[in-house]
């Protein structure tokens, strides 16, 4: 995709969400297998990274494309 | 509406120019280092027919770019055709706009190396020719590894930096040749084939 990754805190600034509307729609995303949920330590520092699935990517597109066709049509 | 139209565009503009050409296969790699190592080794097994390091003389010159462009060829084939395996078996075509991207930014680096190479063939400033074309090969790998998996930068800086060393160290052409495009890439290509292939 456009990132390779995004973390936690890149997403929670950019949307402008709380931590837990952030957490719980990526637990929702990684149980339809569309995000990896990576976490690790950067030094003490807990760091949790985001990245997109193949087949989030094409689900992703399967919409953008319906989206497209719905508009289009009107 | 035509601005929403216009939104989904531009994300499927930025969708497409920034995905990668995940079908490289890591087994070419280590093909391709094989073939490298198999030629260092026969060129070796030449030129102790002959004392001396690689020299001005033309026959012996001859039979080097021979091997040099075999193992080419063969690296290039195998990776052309691991490739097709590999995203047939993923459901991906070959021939996209992501791999056109990646086989033109490799080729930059990559072609003025060789043009490169051959002006100094053609001026006689043999002993740079292993050094530059592993720094060029190098940098196309860092280049192209933009457009496809990560792994293939670090390939690239490990080539530099042996093609550095073997500025440093003239005369060792050969062994340089046989670590960069030998040793790298079976190393490489290993990590690669553990990272991606192993378990699909």
């Amino acid at each position: 995709m456009v990132n390779e990754f995004a973390d936690f805190n890149t997403l929670k600034e950019l949307l402008g969400v709380t931590d837990g509307n952030l957490a719980s729609h990526a637990k929702a995303l990684e149980a339809e297998q569309y995000i990896m949920i990576e976490k690790q330590f950067i030094g003490k520092k807990p760091n949790t990274r985001y990245m997109a699935t193949s087949h989030g990517r094409k689900a992703f597109k399967d919409h953008i494309d319906a989206l497209e066709k719905l508009i289009q049509k009107r | 509406m035509e601005n929403y139209l216009k939104d989904i565009q531009d994300i499927k503009k930025m969708m497409d120019k920034s995905s990668q050409f995940i079908s490289l296969s890591g087994l070419s790699g280590i093909l391709a280092g094989v073939y490298a190592l198999a030629g260092a080794i026969f060129i070796k097994y030449i030129d102790a027919l002959q004392e001396g390091y690689v020299i001005v003389d033309s026959y012996s010159f001859k039979i080097i770019l021979g091997v040099a462009l075999a193992v080419l060829l063969l690296s290039i084939a195998t990776g052309l055709l691991f490739s097709i395996r590999k995203a047939r078996r993923v459901g991906e075509t070959v021939w996209n706009n992501t791999s056109k991207r990646l086989i033109t930014n490799f080729m930059i680096p990559l072609v003025t190396g060789g043009v490169f190479s051959l002006l100094l063939i053609k001026n006689q400033y043999y002993g740079l020719i292993a050094p530059i074309t592993l720094i060029f090969y190098g940098m196309a790998c860092v280049n192209a590894s933009k457009y496809t998996l990560r792994d293939v930068r670090y390939l690239g800086v490990t080539v530099i930096v042996i093609g550095l060393a073997a500025t440093y160290f003239m005369g060792y052409g050969l062994e340089f040749w046989a670590l960069g495009f030998g040793v790298c890439h079976i190393l490489y290509g290993s990590i690669m084939y553990f990272k991606y292939d192993r378990n699909k």
